[in-house]
């Protein structure tokens, strides 16, 4: 035993499974947390907006939630490296369990931009650049889920999943320029790191609402990698030990 | 190096030619489903001349995937996949022969026909040989990142839907250009750009998609 404390213990499934059980309430308390006070600032504390009335308020799950989208897939795929780099078994646990999370952020990305559309444009859908990136990106999600679960050997699962978000993530930037190109009608962003359009108690509004979601994604994954995981394992003593203790 | 290229492409093309149906019903399906469009929006040419890029495209990406599933089956069925996996050549290789013989009878067919069907829907003379240009320079694309999904669908249950759920989101960059290259050209823009950019992706398809459906193929075959 090595009294050095060692990160790479906890990439197998045995030792994780406690530490995301204990991960999991802090992570809710911070999400609970930042999203009352970010629900606080978007409802309550920030301005009507001069152009858009009440209703831009929408931008506080939009915005969150379409970063997520994005954010996450990125995530997958970096575990997706991980696994297929160093053959580890919890790292494709890991995107299996923060797909549905995604394909959930953009599903609401689209459908609140639906929301926040039909006022300010005057219809539900445009075909833009930004929101067809986002339909495609929920479609590389489902592709994503459907190919694992397909799959019946887990393992096999978790590489060819792998490859599958790896030849993804090469192709979202040439899918989104493209889209990009083939039309434009999105207004610009609204952030960017230098200077900003937006009130900056909006600004914080949205930022709290973003880290309500981050923190909210990470514990739902934890959850499901720890259901995740008893599944894979069930066949091993340590996990027979946990379901039966959890029983008595 | 490249001789194991050129021998599976061999191979391929003499399997392929040994049932020459397949080819052709490919083709017929590209036919009938553009010929659908007019009968569903119906014959006025000006609407038809617009849509033709489009319609004809995406018939092209339906075609392609239809093909796609038996481009690793039949060796994998019987083995022959195994076999040119154990071989000394790299496997990446071995796919990039077949994903060329895949575009020789699947892709080059569909550009020859598609002057043809360009004419059912009024197009210049300028707009079918961009068209024809754009379908020649846009399918090998198609068959390479098609090969990556064939690859990871290899021997799953309900396979055929399942890759056209994986590849379909992964051609949209194509159909946008190789739709946008003859729009560009009926409007006057001049499709040049669309074409470059076409030829960029297909050498980029060319050139990684094989290693990817090789890496794919060594985990099916696990």
């Amino acid at each position: 035993m090595n009294d050095r404390f060692n990160l790479y213990r906890f990439s197998s499934p045995a030792t994780f499974y406690p530490l995301a059980g204990k991960m999991i309430p802090w992570f809710i308390a911070a999400g609970t947390l930042f999203g009352l006070a970010g629900l606080y600032i978007g409802m309550l504390v920030a301005p009507t907006d001069f152009q858009q009335g009440e209703g831009y308020r929408i931008i506080f799950v939009h915005v969150p939630t379409s970063w997520m989208s994005m954010f996450i897939y990125l995530v997958m795929a970096f575990w997706a490296a991980i696994g297929l780099a160093f053959n580890t078994r919890l790292s494709g646990m890991m995107a299996q369990a923060l797909a549905p999370t995604g394909a959930l952020m953009a599903f609401l990305s689209l459908w609140t931009g639906a929301l926040w559309g039909k006022p300010m444009w005057g219809t539900w859908w445009v075909w833009d650049a930004r929101l067809t990136s986002e339909l495609i990106l929920l479609f590389l999600y489902i592709g994503y889920m459907a190919l694992v679960v397909a799959i019946d050997d887990a393992r096999r699962a978790d590489k060819a999943g792998g490859i599958l978000l790896l030849v993804g993530v090469v192709n979202i930037p040439i899918i989104y320029f493209s889209v990009k190109w083939w039309n434009t009608l999105h207004q610009g962003s609204s952030v960017n790191l230098t200077k900003s359009s937006m009130a900056e108690i909006m600004l914080w509004g949205m930022l709290l609402m973003a880290l309500a979601f981050w923190m909210y994604s990470i514990a739902v994954a934890l959850a499901r990698v720890r259901t995740i995981i008893l599944e894979r394992e069930c066949h091993t003593d340590w996990v027979r030990a946990e379901l039966t203790g959890g029983k008595a | 190096m490249s001789n194991i290229v050129f021998s599976v492409i061999a191979r391929d093309l003499k399997l392929a030619m040994r049932r020459q149906a397949d080819i052709v019903s490919a083709l017929f399906f590209f036919i009938i489903v553009v010929s659908l469009f007019p009968l569903g929006i119906g014959p006025e040419l000006d609407l038809l001349r617009q849509l033709a890029p489009g319609v004809l495209w995406v018939a092209a990406l339906l075609a392609t995937m239809l093909s796609l599933p038996r481009l690793f089956a039949d060796d994998h069925r019987d083995g022959t996949l195994e076999q040119l996996a154990l071989s000394p050549h790299p496997l990446g290789l071995v796919v990039t022969g077949k994903v060329i013989a895949h575009w020789l009878v699947s892709g080059l067919p569909l550009a020859l026909i598609a002057p043809v069907l360009g004419i059912q829907f009024d197009l210049s003379g300028e707009a079918l040989l961009v068209l024809t240009g754009a379908i020649l320079l846009g399918t090998p694309a198609l068959s390479g990142i098609g090969a990556i999904g064939a690859a990871l669908t290899l021997g799953l249950r309900g396979g055929g839907v399942l890759l056209s759920l994986l590849v379909l989101p992964l051609y949209i960059p194509v159909l946008i250009f190789g739709a946008g290259a003859v729009d560009a050209t009926v409007s006057g823009l001049g499709g040049e750009g669309h074409l470059s950019l076409l030829a960029a992706m297909t050498i980029a398809a060319i050139g990684f998609a094989p290693w990817a459906s090789a890496a794919a193929l060594k985990i099916a075959l696990e």
